[in-house]
């Protein structure tokens, strides 16, 4: 953190100077998510292509309801993560803690949509054994699941620091970094649900 | 709590919902008959929507240009890697 930042007085929207939210590190650990998840698309891509109508017949078992609702409560959150950034720039605290309970209850549907919808498969005999489709189903919206989880907790954690104050530029960096990594969850959900269930 | 919320956050926000309003359509073979076309479509528009959330959600578009561009780069890049690997499948 320079000088002028920590000067800065609190409930000021940050000069219009180019810089990155967040801490430098939350942006390595951003990079690294994003390049093994990339591997992660273009191995099931490559993988499709040795067995297309397996791939094709068992998306089509997949509920696009889940996966499109699943889709707009990740926009969703992000939207409000990102509003509750900036409410906190304006010193509006109030309105951040608003904008963050509602990404926390998006984050929460989600998981309980994911629940109703891996219930669904499982009962239908639908497991990790099932076919190669399956393999790569489970274990890219599992991880990305796993990320839901992860991130629904710093947004809980986010939750409280804004409602202890949260005026000081550290915390307002630590604010940006939490919010980031929501939104990298966000953007892997994008191109999953697009390659999962509606590329056919 | 509505006069606190920004604007341009809210009409990106409006804009990646009717984004995924179109490709759920497209998945449906709505407007694109061609399975190819539309899937190179989906993932055209996947990847479009996820420029937006880096750029708007997560402010690349305010950051230092090296990290706009590497951000750019990727999504360009796997754009057209996942295009070709899908094609490639026939």
């Amino acid at each position: 953190m320079s000088a002028s930042e920590a000067a800065r007085p609190a409930g000021h929207e940050a000069p219009a100077v180019r810089r990155l939210p967040g801490e430098a590190g939350i942006w390595v650990f951003i990079a690294g998510d994003l390049a093994i998840f990339s591997l992660f698309f273009l191995t099931y891509l490559y993988y499709r292509g040795d067995d297309v109508a397996l791939f094709f017949a068992s998306q089509q078992q997949l509920s696009l309801t889940f996966g499109t609702i699943n889709t707009v409560l990740m926009l969703t959150s992000s939207w409000f993560v990102a509003s509750a950034v900036h409410g906190v720039r304006r010193s509006q605290q109030g309105v951040a803690r608003v904008c963050l309970l509602l990404a926390i209850a998006c984050g929460a549907g989600f998981g309980v949509v994911k629940v109703f919808e891996y219930g669904e498969k499982i009962r239908a005999g639908l497991t990790l054994n099932s076919n190669d489709f399956y393999i790569y189903y489970y274990m890219l919206t599992g991880i990305h699941l796993l990320h839901v989880l992860i991130g629904t907790g710093v947004l809980i954690y986010l939750y409280r620091v804004v409602g202890s104050g949260c005026r000081d530029a550290v915390a307002i960096r630590n604010l940006e970094s939490g919010a980031s990594f929501w939104h990298v969850v966000d953007v892997l959900w994008i191109v999953l649900f697009a390659l999962l269930y509606l590329v056919r | 709590m509505r006069q606190s919320l920004s604007s341009r956050l809210t009409l990106i926000w409006g804009l990646l919902v009717a984004a995924t309003a179109l490709s759920w359509a497209m998945g449906h073979g709505v407007g694109l008959h061609d399975r190819q076309t539309a899937g190179v479509a989906i993932i055209g528009v996947a990847m479009l929507k996820a420029r937006y959330v880096l750029l708007d959600f997560m402010e690349l578009r305010g950051a230092p240009p090296v990290s706009r561009f590497v951000a750019e780069c990727w999504v360009g890049v796997l754009a057209v890697t996942m295009i070709g690997l899908f094609l490639r499948a026939g």
